[in-house]
């Protein structure tokens, strides 16, 4: 039993969940990061997957996925250090970086 | 099962299970290690999917510099206690399971019954014209304007980078 396309939607899948649980169920607003990153990576091995898969005569050679999953990263590289510069300047005026309690925004 | 199949079983092994060690270990510094085994383990994806250049692009960037930026954010975030209490999870973790099983189970019950993902069943190509490696095709899609290229997202996707350092130094920086 070889490869399908359906091996690499599922793995995604499965990964994309857990980075979803990591993003809602976690306290620290770091672990809440991580869990995005996760989520992403899932989506980029989907993409890629989907890339590969093609088979339609010109489209298959603009590698639409591969660029698809360049700029996800480019992306997910400028949203970490936006996050973290964020993270990092609540933690000097509050000291907590607990997502609980940063409720500064609710109405 | 030829070798291919083997491979990309262990490595989605090793995926998945330290993707659940990151989101279960009570260590935060734990949990960004075991980030590092998620990222290089999808790089493993992206090589059995004929990427080389994804691959080592997120080894570069992921495996690289993300973990490092995460690895100074909790350097430079204290917690009450780093052993046993750094990454706590939430009241509502049990409704956090929940969602995220419908929202696997929509997605592969999607995925299963989708005529695309049918049609696209057998083996892959990810074919190219010989003599154009898959580092090739991506700079003339990326750089050269003349044919059918992605010039104008790259450039705008330079004024994010600049845009997201000029904004990371404005909200960082001590006042």
């Amino acid at each position: 039993m070889g490869l399908s396309l359906n091996h690499y939607l599922v793995l995604g899948a499965v990964l994309f969940c857990i980075g979803l649980y990591g993003a809602l169920a976690k306290r620290n607003a770091v672990a809440v990061l991580m869990g995005i990153e996760i989520m992403l990576n899932a989506v980029n091995i989907t993409m890629v997957a989907f890339s590969f898969y093609n088979k339609v005569a010109p489209y298959s050679t603009y590698l639409t996925g591969q660029i698809f999953a360049i700029f996800i990263i480019t992306v997910a590289a400028a949203e970490a250090a936006v996050a973290l510069a964020m993270i990092i300047a609540i933690y000097r005026r509050r000291s907590t970086v607990d997502v609980g309690e940063i409720d500064i925004m609710k109405w | 099962m030829d070798l291919v199949t083997i491979i990309f079983w262990i490595v989605a092994a090793i995926l998945v299970g330290s993707a659940l060690l990151v989101v279960t270990q009570r260590n935060i510094v734990h949990s960004a290690l075991a980030l590092v085994v998620v990222f290089a383990m999808a790089a493993g994806i992206y090589l059995l999917l004929n990427a080389e250049f994804i691959a080592i692009v997120q080894i570069l960037i992921y495996a690289g510099a993300v973990t490092i930026l995460i690895l100074f954010a909790l350097m430079l975030t204290r917690t009450n206690n780093i052993q046993t209490a750094s990454n706590p999870n939430n009241k509502q973790w049990w409704l956090a399971v929940v969602v995220c099983a419908l929202v696997g189970a929509v997605i592969v019950y999607a995925a299963g019954v989708s005529p695309h993902a049918v049609a696209f069943d057998g083996n892959g190509s990810g074919q190219l014209p010989a003599g154009i490696s898959n580092v090739v095709r991506i700079g003339q899609l990326l750089y050269s304007p003349t044919t059918y290229s992605y010039v104008l997202p790259f450039e705008i996707a330079s004024l994010v980078l600049l845009v997201a350092i000029v904004g990371a130094i404005v909200i960082g920086r001590e006042d």
